[in-house]
């Protein structure tokens, strides 16, 4: 029946993901409507949806949502505006990767969330701190693994530019950008998912407004339906923007696919 | 004075490592002459395609020089076209726009070659949806588009199937037929050389040279029936021979 690499139908496919998420709810609904867990611990899915409502409709949560998801685009996107090009600007030409690279290599491995209580210091509680631990958490991720992806460009397609005519801002331009450019919207939309958790990490601490920050409140009312709340709003805030870089890479793309 | 002039080259790769270094080509001399079909045939990792490499401007030679019409060759440039083994189309771009990206090609000769290919109706295709063999006529319609002086050609339908590649031979024979362009051919398949060439330069084992050099008196234009022909026999017999001998020694050197 399972065959290694047999490719599975669309209508599988959708019935079959949307299945697990069937399986985790039931799982969630019977553990806490059962009285396995405690409601102190674990509110069970009903109450967790009523509580959302509430927040929606009480506490403008959307509020939240909003200035949460404005800061992961702003800090992503300053990101990805310093990362791409020093990224092809390493992969392309080796002498500059020479010398970015070490360093960059070194940031990489200093944690974002590390740096919280040096931004607040440099920066204040406000947005420009919030974008900045978004921005150090994927900027040296996105440059390495740009820099890697056009470094990787085909050889023998750099060779026939060259053999046609075209000087190395030509290689640059028309050969290494085109060949890495779908890659680097995948890598894009990889690290899109981990500026996610560095904004909850950025809004549990010094934060007034935000889906973290309600978390963080809810913390100390002890409702754990509003923290669960504030968790799946994230997975399906973050799931609904995958599916559109997805869609706009196809689109964008349509060679590569 | 050649058209083409391959004075002394040779080719060396440094060792990596410690590792003793590689003598991959040793000095080289060939001429060729403009309008002139010549293929290199030899056994595999002798070194032809260094040296056609070397020729396109893709590797320097360790000693020696290339000259192109009287011009050094430093870099590779758009005078020197070239279709590599393996697939080399961008597959970003369409076939047309495949076909256009040469810096000095034009439209409406990209156009013609399209057709002259057998590739009308495949412009907007990208690579990926064509066959191996398409895929090989729209990297010579490129090439070729760019109206170069040389045509460089690397073993261009080695990977291809044997009644495709019989096609692609005839299909490039026909348009030097009608162009007379100047090309060199790089293969380790005698028929094809024989097939092809005006002159066959055999290449010896690693480190490479050429051994001789076989004119080949068929007459132009060239049908697929004169492979079974007593003359073409006849330089098969004695290329076979030659090349022989140095597949052994190639053999010899491995196990």
């Amino acid at each position: 029946m399972l065959e290694p690499l047999k490719p599975v139908s669309r209508g599988a496919r959708i019935a079959l993901g949307a299945a697990f998420f069937v399986v985790f709810f039931g799982a969630w609904a019977l553990a806490t409507f059962g009285g396995a867990i405690d409601a102190m611990f674990l509110k069970d899915p009903l109450y967790t949806l009523r509580t959302g409502v509430k927040l929606f409709r009480e506490f403008g949560f959307i509020g939240d949502v909003g200035i949460t998801v404005f800061r992961v685009l702003g800090g992503f996107v300053l990101a990805a505006l310093v990362a791409v090009p020093l990224g092809i600007a390493m992969g392309a030409f080796k002498p500059v990767e020479a010398f970015f690279e070490p360093f960059v290599s070194f940031a990489r491995y200093l944690p974002a969330s590390a740096f919280i209580p040096l931004l607040i210091l440099w920066a204040g509680v406000g947005e420009t701190q919030k974008l900045l631990v978004i921005f150090i958490g994927s900027v040296f991720q996105v440059i390495l693994m740009v820099a890697l992806i056009v470094g990787s460009t085909r050889r023998e397609l750099v060779e026939a530019a060259y053999t046609l005519g075209a000087d190395a801002a030509g290689i640059v331009r028309r050969v290494m950008l085109p060949s890495a450019a779908p890659q680097i919207a995948e890598t894009l939309r990889l690290v899109l998912g981990w500026a996610w958790t560095y904004v909850i990490v950025a809004e549990l601490v010094g934060a007034e407004s935000g889906i973290g920050h309600m978390i963080m409140d809810s913390q100390r009312l002890l409702d754990t339906g509003q923290m669960i709340f504030g968790i799946v709003c994230i997975g399906v805030i973050g799931l609904a923007s995958d599916l559109l870089f997805k869609w706009a890479n196809q689109r964008l793309w349509p060679w590569a696919f | 004075m050649g058209f083409l002039r391959i004075e002394a080259v040779s080719r060396v790769f440094p060792g990596v490592r410690g590792a003793a270094p590689t003598r991959a080509l040793e000095r080289t001399d060939l001429e060729v002459q403009d309008n002139d079909f010549i293929c290199i045939l030899g056994p595999s990792g002798c070194g032809k395609s260094t040296l056609l490499r070397i020729v396109a401007g893709l590797d320097r030679p360790s000693t020696g020089q290339v000259l192109l019409d009287g011009q050094a060759v430093e870099r590779a440039g758009p005078d020197r076209g070239m279709v590599f083994q393996s697939y080399t189309l961008f597959p970003w771009l369409t076939v047309r726009e495949n076909v256009l990206f040469g810096s000095r090609a034009k439209s409406e000769v990209a156009d013609e070659l399209i057709v002259r290919m057998g590739l009308r109706g495949f412009e907007h295709h990208y690579p990926r949806m064509l066959s191996g063999g398409m895929q090989q006529r729209t990297a010579l319609a490129r090439a070729l588009a760019n109206d170069p002086k040389i045509l460089l050609l690397d073993e261009p339908f080695g990977a291809l199937d044997n009644q495709t590649r019989a096609l692609m031979q005839e299909l490039l024979l026909g348009i030097w037929e009608a162009d007379r362009k100047t090309v060199l051919f790089v293969t380790h398949d005698i028929d094809e050389a024989i097939f092809m060439a005006n002159r066959v330069a055999v290449m010896s084992a690693r480190p490479g040279r050429i051994k001789s050099e076989v004119r080949i008196d068929l007459q132009h234009p060239r049908h697929y029936t004169m492979k079974t022909s007593p003359q073409f026999s006849a330089y098969k017999a004695r290329l076979t021979e030659e090349i022989r001998v140095e597949a052994m020694k190639a053999a010899a050197m491995v196990s």
